[in-house]
């Protein structure tokens, strides 16, 4: 009989408790490995199959329309037509029903738009949906550096769902809290917007909100007193760097040799992909969201009363390339931009009307 | 004969329980009723006790509870003061240093006056309890070889959380107190810091680190394969060597042509082991101070090697766009 107080049994207890350890921590490999860099540098990508064909699941383009070009200019049958007046009625009915199916396929037309009167601004949803129009026509159009030729559509972030899953809102102000122990410092807690680290859990809003500096490192070898970056800025860098990670499903070497996180030199040339994205996402936020922010009611917005926000994972949701790389926008080429004048965004004033109850169920 | 081809000791040795030499005369005894353990007796001594508190170790003790306390507190007021979030999230929790907008200055308690708090009750636990190893040793008759090891690792806990940031101009360059966030703050010293992996004195550190783990694996197997002649008597070995020892230097002469003896293989071991944290304070205390990104400080001295661009030239867009 093993004794369990005998040297043994307590092996025997330790190898026990660290298999279970092992089978509730690990992945079951095998591991894929995606060189990134030339020979010698170690810069891989790890990806494991079953993740990557669950992510390849659950990123797929929907069904699409068939594609109708036919009818007049959809501005002069319809009333109060500001965005898309200039496609034909049956691009825009057909624009129209697509939007349905990618941001409310539950509640149909009625979400938007009120029942005999299509033409309204009522309803806050539809002031909403012209002013991410606006916002994806603009993505598309002015941000081809990061978009490419693939583009977005609402359905890149919204697969479905009313609000996307993947928004961000403000976090605490660190050092804010008024009471006499040291709490809501930003960081030291397990935070999912940074793979579950303990990382600063909102560093979207210094770099993609407003205009801090992401950059840590310094361009001479020796203190020139040109940068005065900290350690704590080198975390909240660090934390958002994280994010970009895990939004995307992959590690630092997809972008960075990890020799020199700072040289262009040694980088891919997705890191200037990646540039382009904080641009873009800075000029979303304060162009496009932010604006709309007394539009929602206050069970969509976050704790400090904010909108929500968009970050690298709204649309890339885990995968390198949102839907991986499918290019649902060229099948509307009004969200690309084609036929189309740009006008001037009118100032968004909320309609007045009830809030909807969460989940976008309007009376 | 004792064997010691064994993972754990095979010998236990229980004469009649004793409490050592006697001591000087002074307020302080030895505490407690010593005992024999059969489990401790696996590893180490069977003997537990007594222990020698002293005015040095009660005070080293007292300093650590407060530090303890502070830092514990605060992880427990970081979730709420709820019991079972601070125990899932323990590792996760810290005290934060300060903010750098506050320097060298006292920040409030809650916004890194608490970090400073307990780091000054952790750094007087740490020197009391130095003196108290140097004290206890003395009042043995040893040398004080393990006090001034000790000093050392003291010496990288303080280039870390004091003087460096006292040479930075800032509180808020110290690391955390917690588990993963001190070493995300590591992480994030190297990142600042354009990867320490450059710093010759972080790359000594590194040597002597592994090299003093490679020194602990060839003594220990070395006194192990000849304990069974009586190598494990090292110290009389030293002055009168018995074929134990002469057998242990043979092997390493056959091996590698050169051995250490059973005295200067101690000497090795105590100085990879003291340089190692002696070497990474050097290294700490240049970064941000002289130096200020060692990548590029290894390309202008040549020791970053060079590997041929894979996607053709690559331009920081900031150079021509703007932005950051």
């Amino acid at each position: 009989m093993l004794k369990l107080n005998s040297i043994p049994g307590l092996a025997l207890l330790a190898a026990f408790a660290m298999c279970i350890l092992v089978v509730l921590t690990f992945q079951r490999p095998p591991v894929d490995v995606i060189a990134t860099g030339g020979p010698g540098l170690g810069m891989q990508t790890l990806y494991n199959p079953a993740q990557v064909n669950k992510a390849l699941g659950m990123n797929q383009p929907p069904a699409m329309l068939p594609a109708i070009n036919a009818g007049p200019m959809a501005g002069t049958v319809y009333k109060n037509v500001q965005v898309l007046k200039n496609i034909s009625t049956g691009a825009f009915t057909r624009l129209m029903v697509s939007m349905t199916d990618w941001v409310a396929p539950q509640q149909g037309c009625g979400y938007c738009h009120v029942a005999g009167n299509f033409a309204s601004d009522a309803k806050y949803t539809k002031v909403v949906a012209r002013r991410m129009l606006q916002m994806t026509i603009a993505v598309n159009t002015t941000y081809t550096d990061h978009v490419g030729s693939v583009g977005v559509t609402c359905y890149t972030c919204h697969r479905g769902n009313n609000v996307p899953s993947k928004v961000w809102f403000t976090g605490v102000t660190p050092g804010s809290a008024p009471g006499l122990a040291e709490v809501d410092m930003g960081k030291n807690l397990p935070a999912a917007s940074v793979d579950d680290s303990a990382l600063p859990s909102d560093p979207d809003t210094p770099f993609l909100l407003n205009q801090d500096k992401i950059r840590i490192s310094g361009n001479t070898a020796l203190p020139d007193g040109t940068n005065p970056a900290s350690i704590k800025n080198t975390e909240w860098t660090y934390a958002l760097m994280m994010s970009y990670a895990q939004a995307l499903g992959v590690s630092c070497e997809y972008c960075h040799d990890s020799r020199s996180f700072n040289s262009w030199s040694e980088s891919t040339p997705q890191r200037v992909k990646a540039f382009y994205a904080e641009a873009m996402l800075r000029d979303l936020n304060n162009s496009y969201m932010v604006p709309l922010t007394t539009l929602f009611p206050v069970t969509l917005r976050g704790p400090q009363g904010d909108v929500a926000k968009i970050d690298c994972a709204t649309c890339h949701q885990g995968v390198y390339k949102p839907l991986f790389g499918a290019k649902m926008a060229s099948q509307f080429p009004a969200l690309e931009g084609v036929s189309m004048q740009q006008a001037a965004p009118k100032p968004i004033v909320k309609p007045a009307m009830a809030a909807p109850k969460p989940g976008g169920s309007t009376p | 004969m004792p064997e010691y081809q064994n993972i754990f000791t095979r010998v236990q040795i229980r004469g009649p329980l004793h409490h050592g030499v006697p001591l000087p005369t002074g307020p302080w005894q030895r505490e407690g009723k010593p005992i024999f353990s059969y489990l401790l007796g696996q590893i180490g001594n069977a003997q537990v006790g007594p222990v020698y508190l002293g005015s040095l170790g009660l005070a080293s003790l007292i300093a650590g509870f407060i530090a303890f306390e502070i830092i514990g507190l605060n992880m427990w007021a970081s979730v709420g003061w709820n019991p079972i979030l601070f125990v899932r999230d323990l590792p996760w929790l810290a005290l934060e240093p300060p903010s750098p907008a506050y320097g060298l200055h006292i920040p409030p308690l809650n916004q890194g006056g608490w970090w400073l708090m307990a780091g000054f009750f952790l750094t007087s636990s740490l020197i009391l309890w130095f003196l108290r190893v140097h004290r206890r040793a003395t009042q043995l008759g040893l040398g004080t070889h393990t006090a001034w090891a000790f000093a050392s690792a003291i010496w990288l806990y303080l280039c870390l959380g004091f003087i460096r940031p006292i040479l930075m101009g800032a509180w808020g360059e110290a690391p955390p107190f917690g588990i993963f966030p001190h070493l995300d703050w590591t992480v994030a010293f190297s990142l600042r810091a354009g990867n320490l992996y450059y710093d010759p004195f972080h790359m000594l550190s590194i040597v002597f680190l592994y090299g003093s783990v490679l020194l602990f694996a060839m003594h220990a197997a070395t006194i192990l394969a000849v304990s069974r002649f009586g190598g494990d008597k090292e110290v009389e070995q030293t002055v009168d060597r018995g074929t134990a020892a002469e057998r242990a230097a043979l092997f390493w002469r056959w091996t590698m042509g050169f051995n250490a003896t059973m005295e200067s293989i101690h000497r090795w071991a105590w100085w990879f082991a003291v340089l190692t944290p002696l070497t990474g304070g050097i290294g700490i205390l240049l970064t941000g101070t002289v130096v200020d990104d060692w990548f590029l400080w290894g390309v202008k001295h040549g020791i970053v090697p060079h590997y041929a661009a894979m996607y053709g030239h690559i331009a920081n867009p900031a150079k021509t766009q703007g932005g950051q």
